[in-house]
């Protein structure tokens, strides 16, 4: 070790330099692949709310990037609604980020009933208008976030138009138990889900998870997961929750009252 | 190939491996190894952070200060993985949601400062670049063996391929639920370590 090399002035020049090159390096690789990233991400977007609405299983087993976008753009429709009033707003859709916006104490509320364990929920949100051939609306495809056993689950619901029969319950971001809790993207436990009511003849939310298996023929009984009482509570709570008052409750009453417009 | 390359570059497989005999890198280890897919990911990107961080560190070692060369290796292992992180979201999604977090903490993993310490400061940066992939090979050896009992027993697939039909997919074979969660790999790497002292006396430690 040669005295020279250990001044301060070599040692902070050298941090400095050394410093540079890294931040230039990470910078190059963040900007140079952003565009990519996003591509991938607005796709794995629209193939859950695709698979949400049923759609996804017409484009055969492992369908390509084109045919999921030229699918999405023909026959989903994104609308921004406010949660508290229900009603449609102006805003851009591909621009909401619902993670950025619960996390704003500006654009977020406190929830007074906070089953599903959210902490704040945003006060905007996007919802899909999934339509069939003919330009009808077929499928709402509604976005949900609950906590599960380990961290917030996010996924969405398909639901036909009169806002009750279930069309599937999909996950599309979690970080449950492998095996486990994680089995809420078996497709077996998702082949539970069509047909389900979510609620009863009184209006009530009525869907649940049944321990030991749902009785046959019960419309509001979804089976839980075995080894994952937790992540099946959850996702009973995040269904009530979101179906609620406090999530797209007012919304789904308004559209019950005359539709969209 | 030299007996000196190769001894670099193969060694740390399984003479001097970083999981089973310097017992390195467990964290990780136990984390990523659910299945085949993932730890084969996970190993490739601790080849590249380990190769890479050991080669720019060793061109430089002559040049850094002594006083603050730990920090130097820090900021170097991190740009590198930050890199390797930006990379795998832009061109494997699925994958990089998955190990999610993981990633991001091949910075704390001990291989890869360990290496940079124990070899990269001192040796040329050739050399360094294979000892980088070879203990980056043998921090991977180790993740797929636990990764293919794991998922072989647990879920019942190799690589994702159903080999053993389980019971909720309308199978016989019921999965262990125990070798689905992360602790279960200390099993695992505890027997590995075991079979490789029984066949490598000379790894045992001295009481």
């Amino acid at each position: 070790m040669s005295s020279n090399k250990e001044t301060f002035g070599r040692t902070l020049g050298f941090v400095l330099v050394i410093c540079l090159v890294c931040a230039a390096l990470v910078s190059i690789a963040a900007v140079g692949l952003k565009p990519l990233q996003q591509a991938n991400k607005l796709l794995d977007k629209q193939t859950k709310i695709l698979e949400a609405s049923g759609l996804l299983a017409n484009l055969g087993t492992s369908p390509d990037s084109k045919s999921i976008v030229a699918t999405y753009n023909k026959r989903v429709e994104a609308k921004m609604i406010d949660l508290k009033t229900g009603t449609i707003i102006e805003g851009d859709v591909n621009a909401f980020d619902e993670r950025a916006d619960s996390r704003d104490t500006a654009k977020s509320t406190k929830p007074s009933n906070d089953i599903a364990g959210l902490n704040r929920r945003a006060d905007r949100a996007v919802v899909y208008l999934v339509k069939n051939e003919q330009g009808q609306l077929d499928t709402i495809v509604l976005p949900i976030v609950g906590s599960g056993l380990w961290d917030l689950m996010y996924g969405f619901v398909g639901l036909s138009p009169d806002f009750n029969t279930v069309q599937s319950v999909v996950y599309s971001d979690l970080k449950e138990t492998p095996g486990l809790g994680a089995e809420v993207l078996n497709p077996n436990w998702k082949a539970l889900w069509p047909g389900k009511k979510m609620f009863n003849e009184q209006g009530d939310i009525a869907i649940k998870i049944v321990k030991g298996g749902a009785k046959k023929g019960d419309v509001h009984g979804v089976d839980a997961l075995s080894g994952a009482t937790l992540t099946s509570n959850g996702v009973e709570r995040t269904l009530h929750f979101w179906l609620g008052n406090e999530g797209y409750g007012p919304f789904i009453a308004k559209f019950r009252n005359g539709g969209l417009n | 190939m030299s007996s000196d390359t190769k001894k670099v570059l193969f060694g740390p497989v399984v003479d001097n491996n970083p999981i089973a005999l310097q017992v390195l890198g467990v964290c990780s280890a136990l984390a990523v190894t659910s299945s085949m897919a993932n730890a084969l990911v996970m190993t490739l990107a601790v080849i590249v952070v380990t190769a890479f961080s050991n080669l720019f560190i060793s061109i430089i070692r002559n040049q850094i200060p002594s006083s603050v060369r730990i920090i130097v290796q820090m900021a170097i292992i991190a740009s590198l993985v930050i890199v390797v992180d930006q990379v795998l979201k832009a061109f494997s999604y699925q994958l990089s949601k998955e190990l999610s977090v993981y990633i991001g903490l091949i910075i704390t993993n001990c291989i890869v400062m360990g290496r940079a310490e124990a070899f990269a400061m001192k040796e040329k940066p050739g050399v360094s670049f294979l000892d980088g992939i070879g203990n980056g090979l043998g921090y991977g050896a180790v993740l797929m063996v636990v990764a293919f009992f794991r998922e072989l027993l647990g879920f019942g697939k190799v690589f994702g391929f159903e080999v053993l039909p389980l019971v909720q997919n309308g199978g016989w074979y019921q999965g262990n639920g125990l070798l689905v969660l992360p602790f279960s790999s200390f099993f695992i790497i505890g027997l590995i370590i075991w079979a490789v002292r029984q066949w490598k006396p000379e790894q045992v430690e001295k009481d």
